[in-house]
């Protein structure tokens, strides 16, 4: 027990150590402020910048749209159906359901759906990909937070003569704004680490992202790509690449959690 | 300040609610169709056995195959679950029932940490450590002649990944077993670990299941970091130090050239089918353990 429990926190340190020791090298300045230049694959100038900032804008493009969608099913679950306690557990068993089915399936799904509609790989379709990928984890996540609310505080709305969505977007919301925030992060890290939905769907540039219609590249494509290559210095680029992305998901899930301590304060306690 | 009055707004705000939970609700039978119908031309031409168990994958010349990929995919998964059920099993027992609260808060953000690392990462991990930690080490061990990018190379990546998952429900229903049912068998002279034994996970054992066919069904639809580590060879794999293929690597792999052969597009959204299919499958079954673990317990 105890040796599987320090071989899991050995792993960690592991994983993290060597990613860190082989991308710290290839790292530098020229890799995050660059594009890829001609002949960047066969170890040329350049960097990476056209993925990071692609990652970043269609994760961020894809989080906003899952938010959208996502927090009024999650209210409507725990404001409206609070009494039909059946239609909610299959609503729940539903977006269990949907939260399992793997990324490439998306990925798939929404290359069907691309060519149906005859867009081209875009930025938007990865979008629109990822959103429904990230979706179950985002209403799940917040629906969690969402119970948590103590039936005292729709009683005292309600006798102030407020409305079922007033009660919803005015008080349920602002007693859940950590976790609401953390939902999102965990979905954007989420939505920046996979590749599986975005390989069909968002396509591949060297050019920074500047239109909705156009390719888009993304760091887990980018990591792939130059990790295939066969030139050992696209190879290192890999690992630097490799290690912006570790960067980025472990800032996300700090900061998630230093800002779910933060509000914590604001909670009301019945 | 407002543009509507509150009535107005209620109705904004409800017509926003409704429309977007349709949405989310009819999700898995939008893929299930529209994957179905993608795959139509397939399933119509040939008998759903043949595809399923032929051992001929020929694209070009319109010999559809799945049964490799299908083996490959069941020797990784079931391998990774291998690995990785009993890691899992006695971690969350030490850290739930022999640590103390502190402990779990350093545990805590490490599983999120693991479980956050994208697959790709973990990929280019698994190129970097484990692949050639098999082709020098394990392989010469055993005796066997390996490149590394192996069934077995996947199976660990795997493992490594599917850990945080399974650990995370494991702690979780480890937490709800109510804590007089242990004092009782405390008090009743067992040890600890008989009341582990024969109390706790006798106790858990639905929840125990669920969590792992949660982790077994993903597992079999991760992609990128099997991809990146199994070797890609369409063929049955003898031992586990082969190469295989796994169905989710067939759909990544080769999605550009899918385009010129009709059938050949079908084919892989038939093998996207057979993921979701899968999924879908085992999730359902899962819940009616966690339903009937939450159904004893309460």
């Amino acid at each position: 027990m105890v040796i599987a429990t320090y071989s899991i926190l050995a792993i960690l340190a592991l994983i993290i150590f060597s990613i860190f020791a082989k991308g710290i090298k290839a790292l530098s300045w020229e890799i995050l402020t660059q594009v890829p230049k001609g002949g960047y694959y066969y170890g040329k100038g350049g960097g990476i910048l056209n993925a990071i900032l692609g990652s970043l804008s269609l994760a961020s493009g894809a989080t906003f749209l899952a938010f959208i969608i996502g927090l009024p099913v999650a209210l409507y679950i725990n404001v409206f159906l609070i009494r039909q306690k059946k239609v909610v557990i299959l609503i729940r068993f539903i977006l269990d359901l949907v939260w399992g089915i793997p990324s490439i399936v998306y990925g798939a799904f929404g290359f069907s759906m691309m060519i149906f509609l005859g867009i081209q790989t875009s930025l938007l379709a990865g979008m629109l990909t990822v959103t429904l990928f990230i979706l179950p984890i985002m209403i799940r996540s917040m629906d969690e937070i969402l119970r948590t609310v103590p039936i005292g505080l729709s009683e005292a709305a309600y006798s102030l003569g407020s409305n079922k969505s007033e009660l919803a977007f005015k008080i349920f919301t602002r007693q859940t704004v950590s976790g609401i925030i953390t939902a999102i992060l965990l979905s954007f890290g989420r939505a920046i680490g996979d590749a599986a939905s975005v390989l069909f769907t968002a396509g591949y540039t060297d050019n920074l992202p500047n239109s909705l219609m156009e390719p888009v590249a993304t760091l887990p494509l980018s990591i792939f790509f130059q990790l295939s290559s066969p030139v050992p210095a696209v190879q290192d680029r890999a690992y630097a690449s490799a290690l912006v992305l570790t960067i980025i998901i472990l800032l996300v899930s700090l900061f998630s959690r230093g800002l779910g301590k933060r509000y914590h304060k604001t909670k009301i306690n019945f | 300040m407002y543009l509507l009055n509150r009535i107005q707004r209620h109705r904004v705000n409800y017509t926003w609610m409704i429309v977007s939970l349709l949405l989310v609700a009819s999700l898995p039978f939008l893929l299930f169709l529209g994957l179905y119908l993608k795959s139509f031309l397939l399933i119509h031409d040939y008998h759903l056995g043949d595809l399923l168990f032929s051992k001929v994958w020929k694209p070009g010349s319109g010999k559809f195959g799945f049964y490799p990929f299908i083996v490959g995919s069941i020797w990784v998964t079931l391998l990774a679950m291998f690995i990785s059920a009993p890691i899992s099993l006695l971690t969350a027992i030490y850290v739930t029932q022999y640590t103390q609260k502190r402990f779990l808060r350093i545990m805590h953000p490490a599983i999120d940490i693991l479980a956050g690392i994208p697959s790709v990462v973990y990929g280019l991990w698994g190129i970097l450590v484990i692949v050639p930690f098999i082709s020098h080490f394990v392989g010469p061990l055993f005796g066997v002649q390996t490149l590394g990018y192996s069934i077995l190379a996947a199976a660990l990546v795997l493992s490594i990944m599917i850990i945080p998952f399974i650990l995370n429900i494991l702690i979780e229903i480890f937490r709800t077993i109510p804590v007089e049912l242990k004092e009782a068998s405390l008090s009743l002279g067992a040890t600890q670990w008989q009341t582990v034994k024969s109390v706790l996970v006798k106790k858990a054992l639905p929840g125990i299941i669920a969590a792992f066919g949660f982790g077994l069904a993903r597992a079999f639809g991760e992609t990128m970091a099997v991809l990146m580590v199994v070797g890609n060879v369409v063929k049955l794999p003898k031992s586990v130090f082969d190469p295989g293929y796994t169905l989710p690597a067939l759909i990544a792999n080769n999605y550009g050239e899918m385009l010129s052969i009709p059938k050949y597009e079908s084919a892989l959204m038939f093998a996207a089918l057979v993921l979701l299919a899968v999924s879908l499958f085992f999730n359902l079954v899962m819940h009616f353990f966690i339903d009937r673990y939450n159904k004893f317990s309460a």
